[in-house]
């Protein structure tokens, strides 16, 4: 009986829970409308789609309802800029700087007014096509002729920039406590660097490159630290991170061409005679050498795209978690997509350091491979 | 149309690397329950493994985006 009593109350309980749910999910935007607009901004891990929100009311507000899409905004958080978009409609404008055949150019990209307006610069006329600036010809057309070299401070670049302003100022404080402190224990940041370095060394360094791991240190540090603190910035949602730096194809090749470039200046003889002279029968000796040189490339193209498709995968997701609440039109959504939204930043985290740490390893066991000795 | 299309091959390039990790990790963990000592050493492999396999399906993944805007 006691317990009949206690399972009635239970049922009680539930269906009032349940009433509120369905009540709260019937619940439209319209009525949040005002509340929406303040609460999007303020929640840090929506900030980023907040460009999103506000260009949507603003839409709602000015002619009628636009159709929101999810791959174009998606897109556009990932792909580089020429401004950093900072909140609502506030952006920082970015240099830019162009090399044009009659000569360089440099101004703002405010001149742009987000691509509303078009910049007559000193040789040309200027026009921001999506996020792309282009010159402008005589007839108000686009002039694909004149070629312009495109070196402007872009959000990427920028969010570098402050990567290495980070790194910079850890090392050279680590460095200098090093210096100060011979002999005795780590201190403070010296004692949360230190763990990783030496991690860098035992673990990824001297199993893999051998006794001459000390040559390459400097190389795989770097490696390391600059994923490792790029993947970490690129996962704040606000100001000065939020790129996506690791996730940008061209910084990945030029990382992995460092890698191409050390393995191979650092290859004996050894090395290139696995490549040239493999020890195949002779009637296979064409194919080996076409195929051993193809891997001496696709080894940092692997490398490259690895980097490259795990950031902006994780970027793709945590923005199309966000702009579910957009799809749906609803409020009543937000709290599944931020609790989603929560876990793949956790799980980005450890992706952003399994990312370095995949790079540096797998860059070590190619110079280990490279400097091997026959045995 | 190009689009789904390309959707599908995406998760047909995950699906080969479900399998993939799936066993390596399984593979990975039977190792580390035999021989606990060798977790480590273990661990680095098989993260090397997962690497190298998921590269594979990363080139599937990127194939496909490129494809959805030919």
């Amino acid at each position: 009986m006691d317990c009949n009593r206690v399972f009635v109350s239970k049922v009680k309980r539930l269906t009032i829970v349940f009433t509120l749910l369905i009540a709260f999910l019937s619940i439209k935007i319209d009525t949040f409308a005002q509340v929406d607009s303040a609460v999007v901004p303020v929640d840090s891990v929506v900030a980023e789609s907040a460009h999103a929100a506000s260009g949507e009311h603003g839409a709602e507000a000015g002619h009628g309802k636009e159709k929101f899409e999810p791959t174009k905004v998606i897109m556009e958080h990932i792909a580089d800029s020429h401004m950093w978009h900072l909140w609502g409609h506030t952006s920082l404008p970015l240099p830019v700087i162009l090399y044009t055949p009659a000569g360089l150019e440099v101004f703002s990209s405010a001149h742009f007014h987000h691509g509303e307006e078009d910049y007559k610069g000193t040789y040309n006329t200027y026009r921001l096509v999506e996020d792309h600036v282009k010159v402008i010809g005589a007839n108000g057309q686009v002039d694909e002729a004149t070629s312009v070299l495109d070196f402007s401070i872009t959000k990427n670049v920028a969010a570098m920039f402050v990567a290495i302003l980070v790194i910079l100022i850890v090392f050279i404080s680590v460095a200098g406590a090093y210096k100060k402190r011979v002999g005795k224990a780590p201190k403070g940041l010296q004692s949360l660097i230190e763990p990783i370095i030496v991690f860098v060394r035992d673990d990824i360094a001297k199993p893999n490159i051998g006794h001459k791991y000390n040559k390459f240190m400097p190389y795989l540090l770097t490696v390391f630290f600059f994923i490792w603190f790029n993947n970490l910035l690129g996962l704040v949602p606000i100001f000065p991170g939020g790129a996506n730096v690791t996730g940008n194809i061209a910084l990945t090749f030029v990382m992995a061409l460092g890698t191409l470039i050390i393995v191979n200046i650092n290859g004996n003889k050894y090395y290139w005679k696995h490549i040239l002279l493999p020890d195949v029968p002779f009637w296979l000796w064409p194919l080996m050498v076409v195929v051993e040189v193809i891997g001496i490339i696709s080894k940092p193209f692997a490398l490259m795209v690895r980097l490259f498709a795990n950031i902006t995968a994780g970027h793709i997701i945590v923005l199309s978690l966000i702009s579910l609440i957009f799809i749906f039109e609803t409020l009543a959504i937000a709290p599944v997509s931020v609790a989603f939204v929560l876990f793949m930043d956790v799980l980005e985290l450890l992706v952003a350091f399994l990312q370095a740490f995949i790079f540096t390893l797998l860059t070590a066991l190619f110079i280990g491979m490279a400097v091997e000795e026959h045995h | 149309m190009v689009g789904s299309i390309a959707a599908i091959g995406a998760g047909l390039a995950v699906i080969g690397a479900g399998i993939g990790i799936g066993q390596v990790g399984g593979k990975a963990m039977e190792g580390i329950a035999r021989q606990p000592e060798a977790a480590s050493k273990i661990q680095t492999a098989m993260i090397i493994a997962a690497a190298l396999i998921e590269g594979a399906a990363l080139f599937g993944v990127v194939v496909a985006l490129l494809g959805l805007n030919g």
